[in-house]
């Protein structure tokens, strides 16, 4: 078992699908919500996921493909 | 020694010993040095600093890390000039340039790894980590170098050939990784988590971060102990731009500014504000990569990530770390956030060179034209002192500018010279 910190970021159109609940169910993870903002156009949330590391990058490309945007915890940790 | 308490969590204000993390375990938010003032302001003044080296050290003091055996390789206590020929050009009497281009690695990166690298040394890591596009890369690297530990480089695979060389020439363990920006970056992000090493962007960010402060620090002490009216600021993750904010406040509070009365830093060290600092900070991104500028001109609460696109690789960072916290500094410091067309770029590495002969990077094009700009609507005025800060050397992005490269060709002959020469006056 392995846990991955994230940013889940959803444009206005995104906001309402309950994309975290369906990550859950879809595949095995455990989703653990421990801050989040939702402003008029857009929102984001900050969650560990907890499961296998193969079952994490599984959940997370699909969580990609719904169109959030994915991002490592605390920003680009590529730097200039 | 370092006069540092802890660390404590920007948003929920939990508190933590100094050791490497970078996080809150419990919001996740990021997480900042707590220094003890009290004892700060006891032994720090301009006197002290002045018997300090030409280097960042000589502000140990307001440093998160050992100062009496840093890894140093000289950066800092860079150049500020007076810029007569772009002042002029821009209608800017009292225009300066604090050019960072030549610290030892060739860019601001210098003052932050040195603080890292010396915080992680003190942590016992013998490995000194990063993810970089350049100039954070070349500077870790060749602080590793200087500490006699390993240095581990992740670039992307598609990285310009002449950063490459800038720092393998350190030997470090460089690896080129295959993937898109943000496959790199999650990679290393788990890394950083998997590893026993410190990744100065990472774990070490806390301390990392603070070294820029000294961008601040040196400007008020080359300006005889004052603050200048304006500073023009590129930008990437933000931290930078909040730090020399932090450190013009820290100067104020611990009354090291002529005529200015020092003060209480109050209950949340990082949002202090000095009445006495009222310096406006300006912040310039490259169009192609502008989230902060995009959040600030839309007022917008939150920064939203965006895909990078611009030539300005080292400002190329979509989801800025410190976005919202610089925002707030704008705010504060009645300042402005501007987008620069890509288009604008390369005529402001032109103009700084022909003008004051200082060759800077795509990021340093980005801050000139953005200060063009500026000085164009009238935001800054004639009279007004003002500070523009070139953080990165020119000869780490000349494919952005090659095509200067147009000599005027003759024979070996004095005819043929002569018939160019004429047929070119």
């Amino acid at each position: 078992m392995g846990k991955q910190r994230v940013k889940f970021t959803f444009e206005e159109t995104l906001v309402k699908q309950p994309v975290i609940y369906e990550l859950g169910q879809k595949f095995k993870i455990v989703t653990n919500i421990r801050r989040a903002e939702v402003g008029e156009d857009v929102g984001w949330v900050i969650l560990e996921l907890e499961g296998d590391d193969p079952e994490i990058q599984k959940g997370l490309e699909w969580v990609s493909s719904t169109g959030v945007r994915v991002d490592p915890l605390g920003g680009d940790v590529i730097d200039g | 020694m370092a006069f540092i308490n802890g660390l404590k969590c920007r948003e929920c204000g939990r508190e933590y010993p100094a050791e490497p993390l970078n996080v809150c375990e419990f919001c996740f938010g990021p997480l900042e040095v707590v220094y003890d003032y009290a004892t700060i302001s006891e032994v720090v003044s301009q006197d002290s600093i002045s018997k300090g080296p030409l280097s960042i050290w000589r502000y140990k003091d307001l440093l998160p890390a050992n100062g009496d055996d840093p890894v140093d390789i000289m950066a800092g206590f860079t150049p500020l000039i007076k810029a007569r020929g772009l002042g002029k050009q821009l209608g800017l009497n009292n225009l300066y340039i604090k050019n960072d281009s030549v610290n030892p690695s060739f860019s601001f990166k210098d003052r932050v790894v040195s603080v890292a690298a010396t915080k992680a040394l003190e942590f016992g890591y013998t490995t000194i980590a990063c993810a970089s596009t350049g100039n954070l890369a070349c500077s870790v690297a060749a602080h590793c170098a200087r500490a006699g530990v390993r240095a581990i480089v992740f670039i992307p695979s598609d990285l310009e050939r002449g950063k490459i060389v800038g720092a393998a020439i350190y030997n470090p363990i460089l690896v080129s990784v295959e993937g898109s920006y943000d496959q790199v970056n999650r990679l290393c992000s788990e890394l950083a988590d998997d590893y026993p090493w410190a990744f100065v962007n990472i774990n070490m960010r806390p301390y990392y971060a603070e070294g820029s402060k000294t961008l601040g620090y040196e400007v008020a002490e080359q300006l005889g102990w004052r603050l200048p009216d304006h500073v023009v600021v590129p930008s990437a993750s933000g931290a930078m731009f909040t730090k020399i904010w932090k450190g013009f406040n820290e100067l104020a509070c611990l009354g090291l500014l002529d005529g200015v009365d020092g003060s209480s830093f109050g209950v949340d060290q990082n949002t202090v504000h000095h009445p006495a600092v009222t310096t406006r900070m300006h912040m310039q991104q490259a169009e192609g990569c502008s989230p902060i500028a995009y959040a600030w001109a839309n007022n917008q609460s939150q920064v939203k990530a965006v895909q990078a696109n611009s030539i300005a690789k080292s400002l190329a960072i979509g989801n800025p770390a410190d976005g919202i916290y610089a925002i707030k500094v704008i705010e504060k410091s009645q300042g402005s956030a501007y987008a620069v067309p890509e288009n604008e770029i390369v005529n402001g590495i032109k103009l700084l060179a022909e003008t004051e002969g200082i060759f800077t990077e795509t990021a340093g094009g980005v801050t000139i034209s953005g200060l063009k700009n500026l000085a164009d609507s009238g935001a800054i005025k004639p009279d007004d002192l003002t500070v523009v800060y070139i953080t990165g050397n020119g000869l780490k992005t000349i494919e952005a500018v090659e095509e200067v490269v147009n000599p005027l060709s003759i024979k070996p002959s004095m005819r043929s010279f002569e018939e160019m020469f004429e047929g070119a006056k």
